[in-house]
């Protein structure tokens, strides 16, 4: 064992602060659940490409630096001590992407993965249905292949679809064999949202903003060659993305340790009337604490993948854990707050209420999207302690 | 061969000679120390097993820590904190945590050669055991069995025979622990430490005992869901096993990801104890308050799924259910734990945010 960090590494990580420090923001973008700072947010992704920032992951041919997984907890290390903006484009170069490269055909490649990198092409997802949620195999929306092979004709709904309102594709699953049940006959389709016979309705979010929206299709017409693996495969592919989804990439320590340290600020500043109430202390800690712990563990992981090792259904515990974190921190700021805590940023007294209330409401949503905690409960019990199904 | 001339990169892996000794030693404590034996140790005079001691001694494991000059395996707290959790998954009645993590680093660190000369080689060849009794844990675990004594007293450090001292024995809720008020004449005694020297040792003590019933907590979990998932997936009710219900999933899933997140705390612990890195009563407090929080919800839902059965003499959860209770509150309580974590988080220009943490 050990935790020092390479000469190499401490170097890139050199390299990463002193790029954010020249091209972040000075002033925060508008939130990207608006049309304005959903285009300001694609900016940032083209500067971020450009300075081949955007997906380091990815080989370089791909645009990427082919780094590694430590380099990558590095680099979202220093991207959120830079309080740089987040990334619009997260379901393509995060989610989509890798599942491209392990899935796609070259042509599919090289059609999909630069104009997700440059933040030209914003993917949304097209998981959930209004009866198919937590029971994602479920799913009715029907892709028809024609008779003579060219495309697909997509009838039904999707919902609960994040940034689908100014997104430009969607990735979903459709099922292909009306005969079919359940994971069976599902098939992983690319669709353009400027087709024919689309209509987005966005959904006002807790905020009040279209943050999600629900997609209809009519008759749409989807090119054959817009299939993810092969027909039928949907579940299989879905599953791989289900997996980065809840694996590293989406939610590194380096936001929850951030999260943490405002928080341990907010609490000193306001020390004097926090420690009438000694819970707040003790939250304060253990946010730390926890913090600390999913750090540890990511880095362990990480430590394991580079090895060799494989992810295992352990990995279903870290959804629960930093939703449930999240959520804890934001409860305790707002306890820190006070009878300010419920004001708006832009309310007149708001001084000092920073933006606790915004993450308090977006905390909301950790232990319910990608998948409930009450699933990733199930398949803790199911598959990494081996309870019985039924 | 290019090893020495590349940087090592960035491990926070265990070792596959690390991870292949942690499970032998799990094969031979599941073997050996089964619960079985432990109730007939409970019915024993001294509640130790002689024939265990000469066994763990044989496998190196009361020398791990030892220096190899004297006879041991000079292995260091990394090397040993699997294995802690493999003594906890058996509920283990015998003071080989202490003997490792505690009594033989303090004989190490306090430079005293008659000290090392004389019983380092003995507690490798395991025979002898010495137990450390700091202020902090009102009570010296078994001190009946010991060979000497290593007492705190007024910020110095004693040693004492035991036939020279007065040990008041006090039952525990878990009856393989031993514990004991001892009461010595310090003018008879001899001082090994005082000042700084000793508040060092003191220290070094507390976080290493810290972590060795932190780890073994960590076993103590383990061995409780294990025994539960077991139990629930046997006992049928309404015509099916009830460990397909998502109540009783639930509680048990709710065990497993605490139980998760206190594990690379407790590797991260040892690494900063075996380095000397200046945070290492921040990382022993952190995964004590942890594992010790993992253990005790895993008391608390483990004994609810076993329903009625789980409060009974027979079935062997309380074993485990016990340790975990006892251990919450030793070796520092939480609130001790919890002061050292805050001193600091809180401290003026402390390491805290993305890219602090190693």
């Amino acid at each position: 064992m050990n935790l020092t960090f390479t000469k190499e590494h401490e170097a890139f990580r050199q390299e990463v602060r002193e790029w954010l420090a020249a091209n972040v923001p000075s002033e925060p973008l508008k939130t990207f659940d608006t049309e304005e700072g959903f285009q300001q947010h694609r900016e940032w992704e083209k500067k971020l490409y450009e300075g081949r920032w955007g997906m380091i992951t990815w080989p370089e041919e791909m645009g990427g630096r082919g780094a590694d997984l430590i380099q990558w907890l590095i680099f979202e290390e220093e991207y959120y001590a830079a309080r740089a903006p987040l990334r619009v484009n997260q379901n393509g170069i995060f989610l989509l992407g890798p599942t491209l490269m392990e899935y796609g055909t070259e042509e599919q490649k090289k059609k999909f993965l630069t104009g997700m990198a440059t933040g030209e092409d914003i993917w949304c997802q097209g998981w959930s249905e209004p009866n198919a949620g937590s029971d994602m195999a479920a799913i009715r929306s029907k892709a028809e292949l024609s008779d003579d092979g060219s495309h697909y004709v997509i009838n039904g709904q999707k919902t609960w679809s994040t940034r689908a309102v100014w997104a430009d594709w969607c990735f979903g699953m459709f099922r292909t064999d009306p005969e079919s049940q359940r994971h069976h006959g599902l098939t992983f389709i690319l669709v353009p949202l400027d087709l024919e016979g689309i209509t987005v309705r966005p959904i006002p979010q807790l905020d009040g903003l279209p943050g999600f929206a629900e997609i209809f299709f009519d008759n749409v017409k989807v090119p054959a060659e817009y299939r993810l693996g092969g027909e039928g495969e949907g579940w299989k592919v879905a599953m791989a993305t289900a997996g980065f989804e809840r694996g590293l990439m989406l939610r590194s320590p380096a936001r929850f340790q951030e999260t943490a340290k405002r928080l341990v600020n907010l609490y000193k500043e306001n020390q004097a009337s926090a420690d009438r109430d000694p819970a707040i202390r003790e939250a304060v800690l253990r946010a730390y604490m926890d913090a600390e712990a999913y750090t540890l563990t990511t880095y362990q992981t990480a430590c394991r993948l580079i090895k060799g090792g494989k992810i295992g259904a352990e990995a279903s515990t870290n959804k629960i854990f930093w939703s449930e974190l999240d959520q804890q921190m934001h409860a305790t700021a707002l306890s820190i707050l006070g009878a300010r805590a419920e004001l708006q940023a832009h309310a007149p007294d708001a001084e000092g209420v920073g933006t606790w209330l915004d993450g308090w409401m977006f905390a909301q949503s950790g232990p319910i999207y990608a998948g409930t905690n009450e699933i990733q409960r199930n398949i803790i019990a199911e598959r990494m302690l081996g309870m019985p199904r039924k | 061969m290019r090893e020495g001339k590349r940087e090592k990169i960035m491990d926070f892996t265990f070792s596959e000679d690390q991870l292949l000794f942690q499970e032998s030693v799990h094969d031979f404590l599941v073997n050996e120390v089964t619960p079985e034996k432990i109730r007939e140790l409970w019915e024993s005079e001294t509640g130790r097993s002689p024939e265990l001691w000469a066994q763990l001694a044989e496998m190196g494991l009361t020398g791990i820590t030892v220096p190899e000059d004297f006879g041991g395996l000079g292995m260091q707290m990394l090397d040993f904190v699997l294995l802690a959790q493999e003594c906890g998954y058996v509920a283990l009645p015998a003071p080989l945590v202490h003997t490792a993590m505690v009594a033989v680093p303090l004989i190490v660190n306090s430079k005293s050669d008659s000290l090392q000369q004389t019983w380092l080689p003995k507690i490798a060849a395991g025979e002898a055991v010495i137990m450390v009794g700091l202020e902090q844990n009102v009570f010296v675990e078994d001190a009946h069995i010991a060979d000497l004594l290593i007492l705190e007293k007024a910020g110095a450090l004693y040693s004492v025979d035991p036939q020279a001292a007065t040990l008041r024995a006090n039952e525990s809720v878990d009856l393989s622990r031993k514990l004991f008020v001892v009461e010595f004449d310090e003018a008879k005694a001899e001082k090994i430490a005082e000042g700084d020297t000793a508040q060092t040792l003191i220290e070094a003590a507390r976080n290493g005992g810290a972590l060795g019933v932190a780890a073994e907590a960590l076993g103590l979990a383990q061995r409780m869901v294990d025994i539960s998932v077991q139990y629930t997936g046997e006992r049928k009710q309404f015509g099916v096993a009830i460990g397909t219900f998502q109540a009783v999933k639930h509680h048990m899933a709710n065990i497993a990801y605490r139980l998760e997140y206190a594990k690379a705390p407790a590797a991260r612990a040892a690494y900063a104890i075996d380095n000397g890195q200046d945070n290492i009563s921040m990382a022993v407090s952190h995964v004590k308050l942890a594992a010790c929080e993992a253990a005790n919800l895993a008391a608390k839902n483990c004994i609810q799924v076993h329903g009625a059965m789980g409060y009974t003499w027979e079935v062997d959860l309380h074993i485990y259910m016990k340790r975990a209770w006892a251990y919450a509150n030793t070796w520092g309580d939480a609130a001790f734990h919890k002061q050292r974590v805050a001193e600091y988080v809180l401290a003026d220009g402390a390491k805290l945010g993305a890219g602090n943490t190693f």
